[in-house]
């Protein structure tokens, strides 16, 4: 144990002489959570509308401004012929062509039926989606509130609907950010865990001091500790701060015990710490192991559930993210934070991430070769 | 007899084709110091790394301290100190924190620690760089720093890789005078280099050529055998048979 005590002073002197590192700690948190929630927003707005008015009538005029009203669009067109408005797709100023046709308000009143032509450019796909299903849905509001008008304004009947209401849990405004900011502290962790620890063991290679440790009769064990240690505690530190970061900015605050969320991340950065140790045992150069990092950090991250929704990826898909710690880690932040859940309900999680770090570390102890 | 604290027996390194180290033997004795000479690419390190325990063998025996290269690295390892040819002590520490590091590692109590960074300090003369960074240290501090730390713990054996490479003459004269104060508290030497004084300094020196040990004798019986007035001369006429290299 004695021995432990000497890496981590050393370890530790290290770090704190790395003015790098330390900025990255400190600026990392603090910066991806004031800016990538704002930006890593799924809620579509600003769809450049572009409107062909064939009808120039009151209600034509209704229509658009009810539209434009709703915030989600900017009216970039308001041509008189098609062709004017495809102009404005293909040149990229338009993503959604509104055609009015001529007659659209006597037709409306009279036959009480108007079709309309919404032409949606589809490159983006998300955004088509979404800014077509936004305007079909201001549409038929527009549409129920002149029918509404109009009917009763001659039977004093009103209409019959039937009315969907729906309640929000957990997120009751829908705020994004409440759903995105547990998820992107996770990430942080596992980035600063793992190049941390994987670029540690390989700069030691790379400089040549390895040899000066593996020449002594220190135990591998011992030397993993002396390396698991400091960045765990930076690990926390990360963490700690990030929570701090994210209550300043968007009041967010853990439902859930703090205690929970503590005890599994403690667990999750043995997990990641190791996994980052693994890949150093392979590599040789500080650039290698960056490579293999961003790779495995690029999947860990898509296939995490972090932007996309598990639940709706195929089967092999939710079959790769079972091995994907980062996955149980974001998860487990959205359920304590958002929904207050407590240790029984995050259980399963729990023993999986043990097995996680037992594991990595049990083959990164093995793959240490103090003899080539 | 004199002790025999190296013994090697065929001992060979083969990467792939490439046979590093071919069928090495011989002997160290105690408190010698041993010239392990070759031309670049000869095989020196990779027989060097080898009796340290940081390489397997591929075939062959060797015993160093009385321990087995294949079964016991780590009983090895207690017993030797070694200073790679590249320079490898944390130049992010400073000269005390890597004495006191290295020395704690190698199990030095608390008390041993404190007398002993504070002694080798004083030899080297670093006592107003103590508190310096290393890697603000000049070359041939820092190579005298690194061979002090090497023996820190008292080792039967300490084995230098080129420990002088790109260092000044004056300097390379102190170096050897820590050398000869090792040697002479028991310690066996067993260094590399390519000065050939250097090499005039040592009781004994194998000359290695193409992985293999070609002559191994003191500098003055190789001088006679080879027909040579110098080390210069003697390393000349064997390396020049030398088909690897560069």
């Amino acid at each position: 144990m004695r021995t432990v005590r000497f890496l981590l002073q050393k370890e530790f002197r290290q770090i704190f002489r790395n003015k790098a590192i330390i900025a990255m700690i400190c600026v990392m948190p603090v910066v991806q959570l004031a800016v990538l929630p704002w930006a890593a927003d799924y809620e579509v707005k600003n769809v450049n509308l572009a409107v062909v008015d064939h009808d120039h009538s009151t209600f034509s005029q209704q229509l658009v401004q009810t539209v434009t009203a709703s915030g989600y669009f900017r009216l970039t067109g308001y041509n008189d012929s098609y062709d004017e408005a495809m102009r404005l797709v293909e040149g990229d100023q338009a993503d959604l062509i509104l055609e009015i046709p001529s007659g659209f308000e006597r037709n409306l009143v009279r036959e009480n039926q108007q079709k309309l032509f919404v032409a949606v450019n589809a490159i983006n796909g998300t955004k088509a989606n979404l800014g077509g299903a936004y305007l079909a849905e201001i549409i038929k509001n527009y549409n129920q509130t002149i029918r509404t008008e109009l009917v009763t304004g001659v039977t004093g009947e009103s209409i019959h609907a039937i009315e969907v209401t729906s309640s929000n849990w957990f997120n009751p405004l829908m705020n994004y950010k409440f759903f995105m900011v547990p998820g992107i502290l996770a990430i942080l962790i596992t980035m600063v865990g793992g190049f941390l620890s994987a670029l540690n063991i390989v700069k030691e290679k790379e400089v040549g001091t390895i040899e000066q440790i593996n020449v002594t009769p220190i135990r591998k064990h011992h030397f993993i500790l002396g390396k698991l240690i400091p960045f765990w505690v930076l690990g926390n530190v990360v963490f700690t701060l990030g929570l701090i970061v994210s209550w300043l900015i968007y009041g967010i605050v853990p439902e859930g015990n703090l205690a929970v969320l503590y005890l599994f991340i403690a667990i999750y950065l043995v997990s990641v710490l190791g996994f980052g140790l693994l890949v150093s045992t392979f590599c040789e150069t500080q650039q290698q192991a960056m490579f293999i990092m961003f790779f495995f950090m690029m999947l860990f991250i898509l296939l995490g559930g972090l932007f996309t929704s598990i639940d709706s990826m195929p089967e092999w898909a939710k079959t790769v993210t079972r091995f994907n710690p980062v996955r149980y880690l974001i998860e487990v932040m959205r359920m304590v934070i958002l929904k207050g859940s407590e240790i029984k309900n995050v259980v399963a999680h729990l023993i999986i991430v043990t097995l996680f770090a037992i594991g990595l570390n049990a083959l990164a102890i093995l793959n240490y070769k103090k003899t080539s | 007899m004199q002790d025999v604290v190296i013994k090697t027996d065929n001992l060979t390194k083969r990467f792939g084709d490439f046979v590093a180290a071919n069928a090495i033997t011989f002997e160290v004795y105690k408190g010698e110091i041993f010239g392990f000479l070759g031309a670049n690419g000869a095989g020196k390190t990779t027989a060097m790394r080898m009796l340290c325990g940081l390489s397997k063998p591929s075939s062959g025996n060797a015993t160093i301290a009385g321990y087995d290269v294949y079964r016991e690295t780590e009983e090895i390892k207690k017993n030797i100190g070694y200073m790679s040819q590249k320079f490898s002590l944390y130049e992010d520490l400073t000269v005390l924190e890597n004495i006191r590091f290295f020395g704690g590692i190698y199990g030095l109590t608390n008390n041993q620690l404190k007398t002993k960074s504070e002694e080798l300090i004083e030899r080297l003369g670093l006592e107003s760089e103590a508190k310096k960074l290393v890697g603000s240290l000049p070359l041939g501090w820092k190579q005298k720093l690194s061979f002090s730390v090497a023996v820190l713990h008292e080792p039967k054996i300490v084995f230098l890789d080129e420990p002088t490479g790109g260092v000044d003459p004056v300097t390379r004269r102190q170096f050897w005078d820590l050398i000869y104060a090792a040697a002479e508290n028991g310690v066996t030497i067993f260094v590399t280099t390519h000065y050939m004084d250097e090499a005039e300094y040592c009781n004994r020196i194998s000359i290695m050529v193409d992985g293999k040990v070609e002559a191994l004798d003191s500098p003055t019986q190789l001088k006679r055998n080879f027909n040579a007035s110098s080390m210069d001369e003697v390393f000349y006429q064997l390396a020049r048979g030398a088909k690897r290299g560069d």
